[in-house]
């Protein structure tokens, strides 16, 4: 670290404190934790875009990845599914789908080349999904009707945490194996398309996660207020102390991540890394490997982001896909790493950090600077500003725009720069 | 005072120069050609008379005036014309828009000179409608002239124009070179067939690490013993 | 039978054409900024919005003045203004965050970063101005449906459209006619097909590529507000109207192959095509033929179920990319 990084990161301490101040320790808590989650997702995206300089504009779908996961293992068991036919009927629809997935992979496979082969693959691909549909629309009707959603494990979240890593992983293996060898800005646009089918899945797939009618409470690993205020504690300390738990292990996987990051980063694995990224034609005399390392690149960046994912989802007790948006769940984290430094594991940090404060408190500030104005123009006159409160909430849109602009314009390279080495 | 005067050039892209310190000089009615080993900076020379380099020490003179650094859009209506060394066409667009596109710069009537260009390649008016990307690499060549043409050019620059053609080809592009040169065009021109090219230039360059190394006329080079020895492979 | 094709002309056709028309012109804009400039235009969703809120506001200007054309939505009336509004924002916004990263030589991801800002900072300030709520063109005009008969025996349903569908379709007429003859016949048209096949070439012809620059916005800006405005008028006016359809104008776009108008507007009507037809319900086409089929037609029969309408062109998009990034029309540009 430089003096440069620990007197920022001295003046992010004292910004939150000053935070703590104006808003009071529960609200910091929460604000903590929740930028805590947003570090560890920054800091995989820094993996994919700051070492591999791999585009990735699906963060959305791996946090919704990542929540989705807690909900299958740690919501209450639905025993109403497990009583009823539903399971069986899905069992049916993996079978379709196997025979569907086997049925392209075969057809993949034959020997008939040009015009005849195109028509077949296309053939296998609609027949495939036309099995499948067959024996899932009324399996998800039936789960729908008779118990509405498959439920979950009722396991500890720190199982869904880990489950939504793999799941992210899964996915970036996938979308790594079919897009990474395209251009840049197709990839991106790529990202973008796979995130919102994913979440188009996901918000529609009622029977597998409730879609818009929401999951909650997701248990936390942690105790809740509640059980702490069971044991005899006030209601104010038990958020406070709850939160401070939350906030304990939330800490622990972040420095374990950077840990662990920067110690590969800095030996023979991160060297090759910087090499394949600054010098991209002579490393591509490694031929097929650079796509190998870039393919582990973008999947351990996206298990970052489906644990933090997790970890936002427990906190916040409740997965609602609906409330996934490109703007604050994509867009934003690029804003935290390109601020931050790409290409710095500190810096994708600190931009975490400074990010999220900012996103959270902006609306506060803009209702703050809204309702003076209003103030003046109602003595002037000119009458009161309307709906200030939802006026200022969407204040922060426009000030990330301003931010995004400017520190691609002015910084480039952030306010913790990589620090380049030979 | 010639129409183009290049003295003690230096310039690059952006990181250490390339050319350091090319002399120059050519009147309209001559045939320059500039030759050279793979990397010596020939092409980078044609590129910084044509601002496309930045030019930081020395001076380009054309027609009287300083014109180092000056873009493409002020060097054409002067009367200066690039063709590059390759993607030279725009391959989606006929041949006559080709041409038309060489004549952006022009307010006055520009058919007289398209109907010069094409009898000057008569291949051309044949394929007009045709789009570039459809030619041979010699037609290519010739739209490639002709556009640069169009602007009416007292100095025309050429990259490498025979690259990449069959030797029949060569030869033709090289007739054609000669044959606008005698309407009054001046031609500075970089050749990898060098021996064949200095046998008709009127001013030869030997450049290598990004200086002149031998000046003088095409014969003159051709007949210098150390030249064909370490220029012209023997 | 009649009925039930009359049924499906009216529910995939006459969509798709509508939906066709904006990804159509809207593509084209995309397709020309990436020809010309070589990076993804993130933002043209919402310069599409803010000339539709152009427009609105203008809409609403006009009829506080009393001013009405009888028988044409305002909205329609003042498209022009609002294009040649948005056509100046446009060109403004690229003076102010892309014009200063070009000449930096930055790569044309950042550019792309940058157009991601630029969406942020039009989507908050129309939020910041108008509010996040919808808004209709039609709240104190209404919106004519017109209805054809169809003078056959037994058929007694209509065709049926509002008259912004049929406008839309007109429109899009008169804009790619206008955009064709441009880049055809004259000189900055050519230009422009110039630059966007071979840039380096166009510059060393003497082209002024910064001329060039500036019409692409402009032209790209016009179009914006057209589509944008005209899609308001079809469905309703929202803060993130285009923002949730750039997806399928990029791959109307990519499928066209970048950098070629008309590929984007034949890929822009199949994307609207394949986005009504995986909805429509074929039962209802197979039903009448019942006697002939072997099987029992089920109630329904949809590629997709109607909530993924916009998945669908994500997938075409994706599967588009990775078959065949330069497009499935011309495979030309790179
Ligand atoms: N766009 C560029 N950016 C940076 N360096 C360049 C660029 N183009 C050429 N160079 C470098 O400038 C030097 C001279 O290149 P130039 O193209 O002028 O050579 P040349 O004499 O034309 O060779 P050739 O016969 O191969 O065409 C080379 O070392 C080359 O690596
Ligand atoms: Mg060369």
């Amino acid at each position: 670290m430089t003096r440069r990084s620990v007197m920022l990161f001295g003046l992010l301490f004292a910004l939150f404190v000053f935070v703590g101040i104006a808003t009071g320790v529960q609200y910091t808590t929460l604000l903590l934790v929740q930028s805590f989650a947003y570090a560890l997702i920054a800091l995989g995206l820094n993996i994919q875009w700051g070492y591999g300089g791999l585009f990735n504009f699906s963060i959305m779908g791996m946090l919704m990845l990542g929540g989705a996961a807690v909900t299958f293992t740690s919501s209450p068991v639905n025993p109403g599914f497990w009583a009823s036919e539903g399971p069986m009927l899905l069992g049916r629809a993996v079978l379709g789908l196997a025979v569907g997935l086997a049925l392209v992979w075969g057809v993949g496979r034959i020997a008939v080349k040009g015009r005849l082969k195109a028509v077949l693959v296309v053939a296998s691909w609609a027949a495939g999904y036309f099995i499948y549909r067959t024996q899932i629309d009324p399996a998800a009707a039936y789960i729908e009707t008779t118990s509405g959603w498959v439920g979950g494990l009722g396991l500890n979240p720190v199982f869904g945490w880990i489950l939504g890593g793999i799941l992210a992983a899964g996915l970036a293996l996938l979308m790594g194996k079919i897009c990474l060898g395209l251009r840049t800005d197709y990839l991106a646009i790529a990202t973008i398309g796979i995130s919102e089918i994913i979440r188009a899945l996901l918000k529609n797939m009622d029977w597998l996660t409730r879609g818009t009618k929401t999951v909650s409470p997701i248990p936390w690993p942690t105790p809740l207020p509640q059980d702490l205020q069971a044991a005899g504690m006030a209601v104010n300390d038990s958020f406070l102390y709850a939160r401070l738990g939350f906030l304990a292990i939330a800490a622990l996987i972040l420095v374990v991540a950077l840990f662990l990051v920067q110690r590969a980063y800095n030996g023979p694995w991160g060297r090759m890394m910087r090499a394949i990224r600054d010098n991209f034609i002579s490393a591509g005399s490694m031929g097929k490997n650079v796509t190998q390392r870039q393919l582990e690149l973008f999947v351990l960046g996206s298990v970052l982001m489906g644990i933090g994912g997790a970890m936002l989802v427990s906190f916040q007790q409740i997965y609602d896909p609906g409330a996934y948006q490109p703007i604050n769940h994509t867009f934003l984290v690029w804003v935290m790493v390109i601020v931050g430094g790409a290409g710095n594991n500190f810096g994708a940090i600190f931009g975490g950090f400074l990010i999220y404060v900012a996103w959270m408190t902006s609306d506060q500030v803009a209702q703050a600077v809204l309702s003076t104005v209003s103030h003046w123009s109602t003595d002037l006159g000119w009458g009161a500003i309307p709906e200030i409160e939802s006026r200022a909430s969407q204040m922060r849109v426009f000030v990330l725009g301003i931010v995004i602009t400017v520190a691609i314009r002015y910084f480039p390279r952030g306010l913790l720069p990589e620090v380049r080495r030979q | 005072m010639s129409l183009l005067e290049i003295s003690s050039l230096v310039g690059g892209y952006g990181g250490a120069p390339i050319l350091n310190g090319v002399d120059m000089q050519i009147d309209q009615s001559d045939i320059g050609v500039i030759v050279g080993p793979n990397g010596a900076g020939k092409s980078t020379t044609l590129k910084a008379i044509f601002g496309l380099v930045s030019v930081t020490g020395g001076a380009i003179r054309f027609d009287g005036e300083e014109i180092q650094n000056s873009l493409p859009d002020r060097l054409v209506p002067k009367g200066l014309s690039f063709v590059p060394q390759e993607k030279n066409v725009f391959t989606s667009m006929s041949v006559e828009e080709n041409l038309e596109m060489g004549a952006f710069t022009r307010t006055d009537d520009f058919r007289p000179t398209m109907e010069w260009v094409y009898e000057m390649f008569p291949v051309l008016r044949e394929k007009r409608r045709q789009p570039a990307g459809e030619l041979s690499g010699g037609q290519r060549q010739m739209v490639a002239m002709g556009r640069a043409l169009m602007s009416k050019p007292k100095l025309l620059l050429l990259d490498e124009p025979s690259a990449g053609l069959s030797p029949r080809y060569v030869l033709e592009i090289f007739e054609q070179i000669v044959k606008v040169n005698k309407a009054g065009v001046g031609i500075l021109m970089v050749e990898q067939n060098a021996r064949q090219a200095l046998a008709f230039a009127s001013r030869g360059f030997v450049l290598a690490t990004g200086k002149n190394r031998f000046t003088g006329t095409g014969r003159e080079l051709i007949a210098d013993p150390e030249v064909a020895k370490s220029f012209l492979g023997g | 039978m009649m009925n039930e094709l009359i049924f499906f002309f009216n529910n995939v056709v006459v969509a798709s054409i509508a939906l066709g028309s904006i990804y159509a012109v809207a593509g084209v804009g995309v397709t020309l900024i990436f020809g010309i400039l070589r990076f993804a235009h993130f933002a043209h969703g919402d310069m599409m919005t803010m000339g539709a809120f152009l427009a609105f506001v203008l809409a609403g200007l006009f009829a506080t003045l009393g001013w009405s054309v009888p028988g044409l939505p305002t909205g329609f009336i003042v498209m022009p203004i609002a294009m040649v509004l948005t056509a100046i924002i446009a060109f403004g916004l690229d003076k102010a965050f892309y014009a200063p990263l070009r000449k930096r030589k930055a790569s044309s991801v950042t550019l792309l970063i940058a157009s991601i800002g630029v969406t942020l900072i039009v989507q908050g300030l129309i939020r910041l101005i108008f509010g996040s709520g919808a808004a209709s063109f039609f709240e104190t005009e209404t919106k004519q449906l017109i209805r054809i008969p169809v003078p056959l025996e037994g058929v007694t349903r209509t065709i049926n459209f509002t008259q912004p569908q049929l406008l839309m379709v007109l429109m899009t007429i008169v804009a790619v006619t206008v955009l064709h003859l441009f880049l055809t016949r004259s000189r900055l048209g050519k230009a422009m097909r110039a630059m966007a096949d071979n840039a380096d070439l166009a510059q060393v012809s003497g082209i002024n590529t910064k001329l060039v620059v500036r019409v692409t916005w402009i032209i790209a800006g016009a179009l914006a507000a057209m589509a944008g405005t005209m899609l308001a008028l079809d469905v309703q006016l929202k803060p993130d109207l285009a923002f949730n359809i750039v997806l399928p104008i990029f791959a109307a776009a990519i499928v066209g192959g970048l950098g070629q108008p008309y590929g984007a507007i034949a890929a822009g009507y199949l994307i609207g095509f394949a986005e009504s037809a995986a909805i429509f319900n074929w039962s209802v086409l197979l039903r009448p033929l019942q006697g002939i089929l072997p099987f029992e037609v089920p109630v329904s029969i949809t590629f997709v179920p109607t909530e993924y309408k916009l998945t669908v062109a994500f997938v075409i998009l994706v599967v588009v990319l990775l078959w065949r990034p330069t497009g499935i029309f011309k495979g030309a540009s790179s």
